[in-house]
């Protein structure tokens, strides 16, 4: 306890942070968060500092959240949207890497769609990597918001019943979320089709369960995840009616868990399969809270990796 | 060197149950005598080798060489440069070249290379199917009279269970050996490594233990029907094992071989999205690491066979996902065949059985015995020398090994085909 700094020079995934980093985390990202509420929402403590968003898939919220969160701090950004350019002309993600390398960024947000590409990012450039999001393996800034809203409203993670609904096994953010809420102490129960469930997840830290009863009842937070009926041309579930008829959230459901649990949803939503509208935009929604939160979680990682450079540049 | 005698080391010979101290004379290319004392006449060069171990000819029934296609990977002379170093005297590649070895002409092709190179002994697997596209089979007899061993899409899977049939029925005519490389294709779609914890931890797409047992369970139910040969390769997983298992004794026509990795090694390996780590089938878990082992112990895996699989840092150096799979194996089997031996898992004369004999055996090739007046291909080891595996001391073109690096025990001090050196770093056959 009472750490100031992260051990890591990057963030690639939860599974590398400790419950005391992820403490450390959020409470930074709640001491900067006010700053967006100030009408000049600007502070300088990155001026000078280089972050680049290389995104290798295609992202609006992700992207964005991270822009304005470096923009705040004052750090200049460039965008390279690499999907449509060299990568497809064969040049491979080293060659890439080496060349955003050689314009000196101080950090490298990357989103991928194979799993591990940040990983071998990593290995190959100086600069600090944050994972955006990578294939199916994790997008730990949305597990650190996620948490991050959950207890701004809850007070607390430890002793907490967190049900996660939906595509388990191709979630990114279901996997950083399972380990960020476990490790913060939470009980995290998922469900949906058991097409989509991982083959032992318990070593992610989940309890699996096979009805939506047995994850909501007395659950205090609800996260419904983005569903997406095919996979590489394979149909994992009969169609989304059933899907919604069986795992959605809706009135009748919620009414299983704790009064006033919280709903949320990483976006974007499909409104009548995941969860009914009126649930969505329902009081106890947080789904808005959660993309405030992703500015202030995303300034607290780029402030704590900037913050030392200097150490790390003298290490190498 | 027309004839020399080697002196005071451990001779074992498993196709002739011999395990004890002694001598072997080499004459003109022959094995002359053999036993626990061999005299000479005194002109007759001597070189005595105490703490070594005499042994056939090490041979590896499950190479890719790469040539003809990407001979940035390996060469036939390359490839057979790494065998000789890692005691091998033979090799059986497979037909996974550009093109694909299924016509006279290729397997003609890779033998002519094979012999320029004068290294280890090459014995071509040709295709079982034109392509390798797993629809029409190769003309059997052309290829057999050309110098084919046996029969194998090895690299993929004889998708289609009839085309197998076929393939199984035809192949009695010439009592020829298919080898299945046994994988269920739709269950294992995808797939990057073993389904299980880590893929889950990783977040990578898993092959099912299962695509390979029900693959296996096929092609030994086709075997029986047929009376077909079948030699399953790459045996991977506990349930392999089994199905092998009660297939022999039911009296089917099968043998299996696994690869050293799977006994050194399980998934826990690719953490780190390690592509060193990354091959097919992939990398298991602890139970079925033991279970391969039992197998060696109770020869229901009859070889070790290396799946020697050179890729170049273009293949290895990117992401996991598009990482080609495969691992060379020619320089590190022995050490690590040896390292079960010192174990305790499996005597000297049983890894010798599984990496010499039983490969000879079921390819049908000579070679596998120190028998008097047979061909001299031996290996002489030392069983304790110990190496770090690096880049400069391989001799494939490749280095895609997870034990790079490493400090391994045990290696070939000389390895000679029809009595030449083909390695000889210590130049123990110089004078
Ligand atoms: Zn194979």
């Amino acid at each position: 306890m009472g750490i100031n700094c992260i051990k890591s020079r990057n963030i690639l995934g939860i599974g590398n942070l400790s419950p005391e980093e992820i403490s450390f985390i959020l409470d930074t990202a709640e001491s900067l968060k006010d700053i967006l509420d100030r009408p000049i929402k600007k502070v300088p403590p990155l001026r000078g500092k280089t972050v680049v968003h290389l995104f290798f898939e295609p992202s609006t919220r992700t992207r964005l959240s991270f822009e304005l969160a470096a923009k705040r701090l004052s750090a200049d950004t460039v965008s390279i949207s690499a999907a449509a350019s060299s990568v497809v002309k064969g040049e491979s993600l080293i060659d890439t890497a080496r060349n955003v390398e050689a314009m000196r960024p101080d950090v490298i947000v990357m989103r991928h769609s194979y799993s591990g590409a940040p990983h071998l990012l990593a290995r190959h450039v100086n600069a600090a990597i944050i994972n955006a999001g990578d294939g199916t393996n994790e997008h730990p800034s949305q597990a650190l918001l996620d948490v991050f809203t959950v207890r701004e409203h809850l007070g607390k993670i430890k002793g907490l019943k967190i049900a996660i609904i939906g595509d388990i096994l191709h979630s990114r953010v279901a996997h950083s979320d399972i380990m960020a809420f476990s490790r913060m102490g939470a009980e995290v129960f998922v469900t949906g089709p058991a097409t989509m469930l991982p083959p032992q997840a318990e070593v992610l830290g989940a309890r699996v369960v096979m009805t939506i009863e047995e994850a909501l009842e007395e659950a205090d937070v609800i996260i419904a995840l983005r569903i997406q009926k095919e996979r590489q041309g394979e149909s994992l579930i009969p169609s989304e009616r059933e899907y919604a008829r069986l795992f959605g959230i809706s009135r009748d459901t919620v009414r299983l868990a704790r009064p006033g649990a919280l709903i949320m949803h990483p976006g974007p939503i499909n409104r009548g399969i995941e969860m009914t509208p009126e649930i969505a935009d329902g009081p106890y929604s947080v789904i808005l809270d959660q993309v405030t939160n992703g500015v202030a979680i995303r300034m607290a990682l780029l402030s704590l990796l900037l913050a030392d450079t200097s150490r790390k540049s003298a290490e190498q | 060197m027309k004839t020399v005698l080697f002196k005071g080391g451990r001779i074992i010979d498993p196709s002739q149950d011999w395990d004890f101290a002694g001598d072997i004379l080499v004459d003109r290319g022959v094995i002359r005598d053999a036993g626990p004392s061999v005299s000479v006449a005194s002109e007759v060069p001597v070189i005595e080798l105490a703490g070594m171990w005499f042994v056939p000819g090490l041979v590896d029934m499950h190479v890719h060489l790469r040539e003809p296609g990407e001979e940035y990977k390996e060469t036939i002379a390359s490839g057979t440069a790494a065998a000789a170093a890692g005691g091998f005297t033979a090799v059986a590649c497979m037909p996974n070249s550009r093109p694909p070895n299924d016509s006279a002409a290729i397997t003609r092709l890779v033998l002519e290379k094979a012999g320029m190179a004068g290294n280890a002994r090459v014995y071509p697997v040709a295709a079982v199917t034109m392509g390798q596209k797993g629809e029409r089979i190769t003309e059997f007899g052309d290829l057999l009279e050309a110098g084919a061993v046996a029969f194998s899409d090895d690299g993929v899977p004889v998708a289609n269970a009839a085309v197998m049939r076929r393939a199984l029925e035809y192949s009695r005519n010439f009592d020829a050996l298919i080898i299945s490389h046994a994988e269920e294709p739709d269950l294992a779609a995808g797939g990057v490594m073993n389904e299980g914890s880590m893929s889950t931890l990783l977040g990578l797409k898993g092959i099912p233990a299962v695509a390979e047992e029900i693959a296996v369970f096929r092609d030994v139910c086709l075997a029986e029907l047929t009376g077909g040969r079948l030699h399953i390769a790459h045996v991977s997983t506990r349930g392999a094992v089994e199905i092998i298992r009660q297939a022999k004794q039911r009296g089917v026509r099968v043998t299996a071989e696994t690869a050293p990795h799977y006994f050194s090694l399980t998934e826990e390996v690719v953490e780190g999205y390690n592509t060193l780590a990354k091959m097919n089938p992939p990398l298991r878990t602890e139970e079925d690491r033991s279970a391969i082992i039992e197998g060696l112990q109770d020869g229901i895996l009859d070889a070790v066979a290396t799946d020697h699989a050179p890729h170049s840092s273009l293949e290895k150096e990117c992401e996991f996902q598009i990482a080609a799979n495969g691992i060379t194996g020619l320089e590190t089997a022995l050490p690590l065949t040896l390292a079960l031996v010192r174990g305790g898992h499996m005597s000297a004369s049983d890894m010798i059985r599984s990496m010499s004999t039983r490969p000879s055996e079921i390819l049908g090739i000579p070679g596998g015995t120190l028998r008097t007046g047979g061909v001299a291909d031996i290996t002489i080891i030392d069983p304790d020398s110990r190496f770090e595996l690096t880049r400069e001391r391989m001799h494939s073109l490749s280095c895609n090994t997870p034990f790079l690096g490493q400090t391994l025990t045990g290696q070939a001090v000389l390895t000679m085909v029809g009595g030449r050196p083909v390695y000889d770093p210590r130049g123990l056959l110089l004078s």
